[in-house]
């Protein structure tokens, strides 16, 4: 049973159900990889080994109890922005380094409900402002294909960790493409819902109009499963939708016969030749499936990063303002009076990417500036969001690359912001528009991963997974692990 | 001399009585140790979400329906944003530019009978901040989050207040309305009503505004009468002797009287404003609106109307009954038990000796130690001359301070009135007899001489005697 961790959690329901193997036994062996792999990749920045056995032990015995689930004993990571009752919850910052959450995030009782065990909790940029996870106050990850290499960000120790068979599966937050990016970095199938999709209760804001959960796994199939748990209405998010959760996992295996795909020429716009080449390699599966493909234009598509890096900024200028070193998390020591204890506990709690966020997002909300940016940026989101709505009138699903290049090198880009948000310029529009995303390995470009993205209406979730899982079941791209973690 | 015309608009905060809080599960209520009532949303920690509570939109559009102003379809609900220890999350979730009522009015009576009306340019909904305790710790501060969240629903006024004491009469008339819609109880002391004025004057005749002060946080109508009487003074000595008013914060201080400078409009936080993103706009449709206003009870000026048309009340006395609605409520008990012809009788009564022992002892309506049914009976002993007016003064009282019926009273202490014109006569004849000189005197045409002999009978009977059977009786006596 050494190979538990190429199992996919269809199959690894299966040995469990089977009795061929334990939870406890499952846990223990993706602890010891976790012991041995993590070292060198710095994917975890809590590692909860005996509550996770415990829970094994729990899940073993509803089991045994004749209780069934398809999550029911399968480990996973948490990205360390959910609060976790009773666990520290950092959201990679010194900020909350102190911060043991009081309660679980709906994503978490969700997945404990289901029986699914914590292993720990996941790297993660800065209060997720980050393209590469290098912001993280807890160190940079590792990409697993190539460690001088960056896993992508935010969610980077959730991407990495997937890669690297840590776990079954990871959760992650998408905000600008936090979980499509470092999924395509690090060659694993990471999903983004559409916004309201899965409960923002628990999660640390970011930008709470476009921070959505999701799930890193090595497979659509494994991603529909998780999906299936976390997606639902929430009476304490007021932006989650009150909509029925279709089965995804029974919605895989229909035939792509008739679908229309739409492929994005915006996002091949000064594209590299070979990563572009993936992509047209990925159109050609797909109407050999039986799909239809033809070019779309999204003409305001080009103008998602700047209209991102208004409105990003400003909500989480606000939403960082309780961090105030009153009521949790960093203090600075010794403060002289109110103004010093609120800027010396932002000034030390806060690293220089979110400090640099805040500062954005004040200037663009404040008095002068705030048609010029905030509002401007707003009537921009729309436009963005009535191309996809046009767009969607002639196609099924949109389709184009999740990055515009592999991952780069530690250290590349994060002294030049700009360079660094460019990273993000085909994801952040599904994130303006509220629209679900995917993106799944379609190749290698210099021995390093590449990702497709398919971007689909809103609630289309079920037609996403299925055009990827019939995309994976015509490739092996996603079989493929980093060598050392086969 | 310049003629100064005083313009003011009130902001009043109305805390609305809801049993939770306006985005949290939290208990509103008054009084509990500090942060007992705050979980995790008013904590502001880290993941949590603001829920709206439904009740509080409920009652903003009662309100709003009140005063004939247009219920906002769609409203928004706003981040302000700023950095205080109370304030949680750093931001209050307020509402900016789409307030959910816009444009009502309402008319106030003043004691002189004209009737004003004022301008309501909005009403909104928002959050309360926590309290900073400062008393009892040194060199620190406490915090107390209870009151943090507790739904708000802010009253915009126009400028339309020429004087302290219309300000006044329209702050009561809103402090009444909000009572009889019971959306807010109304407590000045513990803050459920308080108000910011804002303050100008200018030249009589001159169209634009003077620069404005703001005095915040005023809550009881004596200090919103006294700190603007003081900002105006203030203003118009500062004008008159050459200097210019400057647009600012103010805080009254009650125990020196006077307002003084919190901070000017150069120190004024930007609030950077923007939707909340955590919140849905709140939409409002014709049937929901339907259903409120079928909830609204009749308002104080219906009811005062009503009452001068069935009861023949003047205008001022309906307005007095109809202050609050447990009072026009007594009032009409006590009306109907002593019958319509007598509802004059009644009115007179709730708003002399009953308002008298209820504000000499410091009480509500609500609290008053002699009920409607008590009063009517009192009155019927009246109305059927078995007891004087005078005699019915001495009988309230021990009622009020002892309980029971005014029969059970009369009886136990004799109070019931003579009418028996025999026992009156034989009375007036000895009082007659007693004083030779001054039935002389009135004789000779000193006719005030009158009151005398009525008093000597009425002290005789211990006031006993039917004032108009005395009367008559006298007249013939003393003619004889």
């Amino acid at each position: 049973m050494t190979m538990l961790h190429t199992l996919s959690i269809g199959e690894l329901g299966e040995t469990l159900s089977s009795g061929q193997t334990s939870s406890v036994e499952l846990t223990r062996h993706f602890l010891a990889r976790i012991e041995r792999l993590n070292p060198a990749l710095n994917a975890l920045i809590t590692l909860t080994a005996e509550p996770a056995l415990a829970a094994a032990a729990a899940a073993d015995a509803r089991r045994a109890a004749g209780e069934a689930g398809s999550l029911l004993g399968i480990p996973l990571i948490h990205k360390d922005i959910f609060c976790t009752d009773g666990v520290r919850t950092s959201c990679g910052s010194r900020m909350l380094d102190n911060f043991i959450a009081p309660y679980d995030a709906t994503v978490v009782t969700r997945l404990k409900a289901a029986g699914a065990v914590m292993l720990g909790k996941a790297n993660m940029d800065e209060f997720a402002m980050g393209s590469s996870n290098e912001t993280s106050y807890y160190g940079a990850v590792k990409n697993p294909w190539d460690t001088t290499r960056v896993p992508g960000g935010s969610s980077g120790g959730s991407a990495a960790a997937t890669a690297a068979r840590l776990a079954p599966f990871a959760t992650g937050t998408d905000t600008g493409g936090s979980i499509r990016q470092p999924a395509a970095l690090t060659g694993v199938t990471g999903v983004k819902p559409t916004y309201g999709r899965v409960s923002r209760y628990g999660m640390v804001a970011f930008a709470s109009s476009l921070d959505q959960a999701g799930v890193f796994a090595r497979s659509a199939a494994d991603a529909a499963i998780v999906l299936k748990v976390m997606a639902g209405f929430d009476p304490k998010d007021s932006t989650s939708i009150d909509a029925p959760v279709p089965d995804y996992p029974a919605a895989l295996g229909q035939p792509l016969t008739g679908l229309k795909i739409g492929l994005l020429r915006e996002f091949f716009e000064g594209l590299e030749a070979r990563n572009a080449a993936l992509i047209h390699e990925a159109l050609k599966i797909y109407r050999s499936l039986g799909a239809q493909t033809q070019e779309v234009s999204l003409p305001h598509l080009p103008l998602s990063v700047p209209t991102y890096y208004v409105v990003a900024p400003a909500e989480c200028s606000s939403n960082l303002s309780r961090f105030d070193g009153v009521r949790f998390g960093y203090r600075c020591e010794q403060p002289k009076d109110l103004l010093d204890l609120y800027t010396r506990s932002r000034g030390e709690g806060f690293g220089a990417e979110v400090k640099r966020r805040i500062m954005t997002g004040t200037y663009v909300l404040s008095a002068g500036y705030f048609d010029a940016y905030y509002l401007k940026a707003q009537k921009v989101r729309r436009l963005i969001t009535d191309d996809f709505r046009a767009a969607f009138t002639q196609v099924d699903l949109l389709i184009g690359p999740t990055t515009p290049t592999p991952a780069f090198a530690i250290g590349a880009k994060i002294d030049d912001p700009v360079t660094m948000y460019l990273n993000d310029i085909y994801t952040i529009g599904a994130n303006l528009a509220g629209l679900p995303g995917l993106s799944l390995p379609c190749g290698f470009v210099d021995e390093l991963p590449m990702g497709l993205q398919l971007i689909g209406p809103h609630f289309s979730e079920a037609k996403l997974l299925n055009a990827a899982h019939s995309f994976q079941q015509a490739t092996d791209w996603h079989r493929r692990a980093p060598r050392g973690y086969e | 001399m310049i003629d100064w015309e005083v313009v003011i608009g009130l902001e009043i905060h109305a805390q609305l009585a809801t049993k939770s809080k306006i985005f949290s599960g939290s208990a509103t209520a008054y009084g509990a140790p500090p942060n007992t009532q705050a979980n995790l949303v008013d904590l502001a920690y880290p993941g949590v979400l603001p829920v709206l509570n439904a009740e509080a939109v409920r009652m903003a559009v009662k309100f709003g329906l009140s005063i004939g102003a247009t219920v906002a379809r769609r409203s928004v609900f706003a981040r302000k944003n700023y950095f205080y220890p109370d304030l949680p999350k750093g931001y209050q979730i307020s509402q900016y530019e789409l307030p959910v009522v816009k444009q009502g009015k309402i008319s106030v009576m003043l004691d002189d009978g004209r009737v004003l009306s004022i301008g309501i340019t909005r009403a909104h909904l928002e959050e309360d901040a926590g309290k900073s305790l400062h008393e009892g710790l040194v060199n620190a501060s406490g915090i107390d989050l209870n009151r943090a969240g507790t739904p708000l629903l802010e009253i915009v006024s126009e400028p339309d207040m020429r004087s302290a004491k219309e300000a006044v009469a329209y702050m009561k008339k809103i402090h009444t309305l909000v009572r009889y819609l019971e959306i807010c109880d109304g407590n000045m002391q513990e803050g459920s009503f308080r108000c910011d004025a804002n303050v100008s004057v200018r030249p009589r005749g001159r169209d634009k505004f003077g620069t404005r002060a703001e005095i915040k946080n005023l809550n009881s109508f004596r200090f919103v009468e006294k700190a603007i009487n003081f900002e105006v003074a203030r203003q118009t000595e500062l004008l008159e002797s050459g200097g210019s008013v400057v647009q600012e914060t103010r805080l009254y201080d009650s125990d020196k009287d006077e307002t003084r400078s919190m901070r000017s409009k150069e120190e004024a936080n930007d609030y950077r404003y923007f939707p909340d993103p955590d919140l849905l706009p709140v939409q409002i449709d014709e049937p929901y609106i339907e259903s409120v206003r079928a909830t609204l009870p009749e308002l104080p000026d219906e009811k005062a109307a009503r009452f001068a048309r069935e009861y023949s009340l003047s205008h001022y006395d309906a307005g007095v009954l109809c202050a609050s609605r447990e009072l026009g409520t007594y009032f009409e008990a006590v009306a109907a038990a002593s019958g319509a012809a007598h509802a004059k009788l009644a009115a007179n009564w709730v708003m002399g000796e009953l308002s008298s022992a209820l504000n000499r002892d410091g009480l509500d309506i609500k609290d008053t130690r002699v009920l409607p049914g008590q009063l009517s009976g009192l009155l019927a002993r009246i109305i059927d001359a078995t007891i004087s007016g005078k005699i019915a003064k001495e009988v309230f009282e021990s009622m009020w301070s002892e309980g029971g019926s005014a029969d059970a009273i009369i009886e136990a202490k004799g109070l019931k009135q003579i009418t028996d014109s025999g026992a009156i006569e034989g009375v007036i004849d000895a009082v007659i007899a007693a004083n030779p000189k001054q039935l002389a005197d009135y004789r000779a045409g000193k006719d005030k001489l009158f009151g005398f002999f009525v008093g000597q009978v009425m002290k005789a009977t211990e006031g006993k005697a039917n004032p108009a059977q005395l009367n008559d009786l006298l007249k013939k006596k003393l003619g004889a």
